[in-house]
């Protein structure tokens, strides 16, 4: 229901950052959630909503293996 | 002439000002013997089998990243001759003016068109200008002919249980390009008009045993899987890792919602061969200007005649059928 | 073979294997409905069991009053309504915006509601109306916008508003719904609301939420682990909890700053559902102190079935299949929608249709 994906932070400004998501450069408002160059954001509809935490990014196995343990 | 003139319902007079108009902005461009001879009809030579099309083009914007809509009207044409296995020979055009358009984009563009028609090996012989209200728009209808030689058949029909699929190169290019300034996302998307003239000819001189051609236009490779599926009455089997799409064009789609199985290309054949052939196919359109990023992506099945399906990274099976309306951005 | 293919394996042979009491799984996100035919998940289950698609496409749940009160405003005079994409084709009662706008209604479409604020700096005296749909994910967007308009004084833009919220709509789901053992929960709304917010639903309905995300191996996890949930609880008596498929987005918090500022502006409302009915404290309006901001969104309170044998109610609530409803690839097709499911690409009645879906 909501289009949204990741992308890394350019460049960061007053009210709004230049997110980058593999060539494609966007300017979405910043505001809601800290972040700095380099940061991996969820933009929706021209809007950062979330920092990634690239800690437990995608750490399927982890997951899958949780589930078994039940 | 003047960058900032603009169209006005006066040049479509068939007057003095239609005149000015032809002879400023069409005639030096195309400049032949035919069309010289102002006469009204071409006289052209030619015999045997015959191949004719037409097609008409409206753009917005008028002018994209790697392409405007006069070269966008000659590849439309020649590359669907070319899908028949025909030698693309003469084109006509018409160009319908809105008023309000400017004389300075007007001139770019019909230079495309002609620069793209050399390009193409074909000669422009017939032309017509008309003049409507509206707000700076162009519409152009371009007609094209080809010859076909004796011992080729090509057609939607042909597909054969085992022959290859091949893509000459990533999807959804020219689609992205539009769409990314439509909807002001800066990129370096690129469209991918061009006509695909070098890599047909190649892969007919070179023997290789083509059964099917299609350029992959509106709709995007599911829409025409799923059609020549329908006309062959075979399953089309392709598999989504074999796929060429670009990270930016991937990305993109990402960020609107879309799917690059259904976005539009503009220079971008899907070819079906017998399966011996399909290393060298691959090898013969990679070679060729246009055809760098050529993939083998599956294969035709006998499974279930009329369908064409996706093999997903995960090993599901994504059933393919026609594009319904017009691929809109979603945001939510 | 990878240790990654290892488990998508392992979890593929389980789904097909399984051979229990049947289970169903509702995934309530229309763009997991989406990824699901996208990735040819349905494909991959055994018969015992079922993923149905829920009400959540906000496109899909906006009532057809809603659409021609956005008609009615392009009509008007100096003003233009911006839309998302896919809103533009949506029918209302006797048409869409899309058809209102060839014949001359002002309809802009953009990708972000800021395109909007360089519209309305460059023409001062132009009206734009914002058609404000969506749930959790996009309200924070909005609430932006108005921060954003209220610190430029900007007085030519204005929402019309039809947001909703999940909450209510899955309790009632809950309640009225028949036979739905788990939920997929929507992973950008949980980015947004944090994965706690279906905590109480899962303790007081005994179901498993299993919190997804978009990818073909992220998904498959969590519809695999949402039904071993259901097979788990039936078997051994563990209770079903919120589990988070989507740790890289998803925290247990969410976006507490982004849930403040969507307070600030916005307070809790009945919403109206094409074709459920109104649901108590299922919507957002905006609060009385920026009401100029409103373009009239109370006076939508309509939604009609053009075709009464439309089952569209029925699918949204998961109780038929697309192919239950009589109309379904005939009379109602994307091209001449009768229904909510089957105008938006992530409407499932659409996508049942598009990628040849049975299950």
């Amino acid at each position: 229901m909501c289009v949204a994906l990741p992308g890394k932070v350019i460049e960061v400004y007053e009210k709004d950052a230049l997110v980058d998501f593999s060539g494609n450069r966007v300017r979405a408002i910043a505001g809601l959630v800290p972040i700095a160059v380099g940061d991996y954001v969820l933009v929706h509809a021209g809007c950062i909503l979330q920092k990634l935490s690239v800690g437990e990014a995608q750490d399927m196995i982890k997951l899958f293996e949780e589930l078994e343990e039940v | 002439m003047n960058q900032e003139k603009k169209i006005t319902m006066a040049h479509g007079s068939g007057g003095r000002a239609t005149n000015d108009l032809i002879k400023e902005v069409f005639a030096h461009e195309f400049t032949n013997p035919v069309l010289d001879a102002m006469e009204d009809a071409a006289v052209v030579p030619g015999s045997g089998r015959i191949a004719v099309t037409t097609d008409s083009f409206v753009v917005d914007p008028l002018e994209f990243p790697g392409g405007d809509i006069g070269r966008l009207a000659v590849c439309g044409t020649v590359n669907d001759l070319l899908m028949r296995g025909a030698q693309p020979k003469y084109l006509t055009c018409g160009f319908v003016l809105q008023e309000g358009l400017e004389l300075g984009v007007l001139q770019r563009i019909v230079h495309s068109l002609a620069v793209t028609a050399r390009e193409a090996g074909v000669t422009v012989v017939a032309g017509d200008t008309k003049v409507v209200e509206g707000n700076g728009g162009l519409i152009i209808n371009t007609a094209g002919v080809g010859f076909v030689p004796d011992d080729v058949c090509i057609c939607a029909s042909n597909c054969q249980v085992g022959d290859a699929i091949l893509v000459s190169g990533d999807l959804g290019d020219h689609h992205a390009a539009i769409l990314s300034r439509r909807m002001n996302i800066s990129n370096s998307i690129v469209s991918d008009c061009a006509p695909l003239g070098e890599m047909v000819q190649a892969l007919l001189e070179k023997g290789i045993r083509v059964h099917c051609l299609r350029d992959i236009t509106r709709g995007g490779l599911g829409t025409v899987l799923k059609e020549l599926a329908e006309t062959s009455q075979v399953t089309m089997a392709v598999e989504e890792e074999l796929l060429p799409v670009n990270a930016q064009v991937r990305d993109f789609c990402g960020l609107m919602g879309l799917d690059p199985l259904y976005m539009g290309n503009e220079g971008k054949l899907i070819a079906f061969v017998a399966p011996e052939d399909a290393p060298l196919a691959c090898e013969i359109i990679s070679g060729c200007a246009y055809g760098t990023r050529a993939a083998v992506i599956g294969t035709v099945t006998d499974e279930m005649p009329g369908s064409a399906y996706v093999k997903t990274s995960i090993g599901g099976k994504r059933v393919l059928d026609i594009l319904f309306g017009e691929g809109l951005p979603r945001i939510c | 073979m990878t240790d990654i293919s290892q488990k998508i394996t392992q979890m593929k042979t389980w789904l097909a294997a399984y051979d229990g009491p049947d289970i169903s799984i509702m995934e309530v996100c229309g763009s997991h409905t989406a990824a699901i035919s996208k990735y040819g998940i349905s494909g991959l289950l055994s018969e015992k069991l079922h993923l149905i698609s829920g009400p959540g496409c906000p496109v899909c749940v906006t009532p057809t009053g809603y659409i021609d009160r956005l008609i009615e405003l392009s009509m008007e005079k100096n003003t233009t309504v911006v839309t998302f994409g896919d809103l533009i084709r949506v029918p209302g009662r006797e048409k869409s915006l899309a058809e209102a706008k060839g014949e001359g209604a002002s309809v802009e479409m953009v990708y972000s509601p800021f395109d909007l604020m360089r519209l309305a700096k460059e023409r001062p005296h132009q009206r734009f109306v914002f058609a404000a749909v969506g749930f959790e994910t996009t309200a924070p967007v909005y609430a932006m916008l108005l921060k954003q308009l209220v610190e430029a004084d900007m007085t030519n833009v204005q929402l019309l508003t039809a947001l909703k919220t999940m909450p209510p709509v899955i309790r009632w789901l809950c309640e009225h719904g028949d036979g739905i053992d788990g939920f997929l929960a929507p992973g950008h709304v949980a980015a947004v609301t944090g994965s706690d917010l279906f905590r109480p639903l899962a303790e007081q309905y005994y179901v498993p939420f299993g919190v997804a995300g978009f990818g073909a191996e992220e998904l498959l996890l969590a519809v695999y682990g949402t039904f071993r949930a259901v097979e788990q609880y039936r078997e051994s008596g563990i209770r079903p909890e919120v589990k988070n498929y989507y740790p890289a987005v998803v925290s247990p918090q969410g976006n507490q700053k982004a849930r403040e500022l969507v307070d600030r502006y916005f307070e809790p409302c009945d919403a109206l559902w094409r074709g459920i009915g109104v649901i108590a404290d299922s919507g957002r309006r905006l609060r009385e102190p920026y009401a100029q901001f409103d373009a009239g969104s109370d006076l939508v309170m309509e939604d009609r079935k053009k075709n009464q044998a439309c089952r569209c109610d029925q699918i949204l609530m998961g109780k038929a299949l697309p192919g239950d409803c009589p109309l379904f690839g005939g009379v109602c097709t994307p091209m001449n929608p009768q229904g909510a499911c089957m105008v938006s690409e992530e409407g499932s009645c659409h996508q049942y249709l598009m990628y040849h879906r049975t299950r």
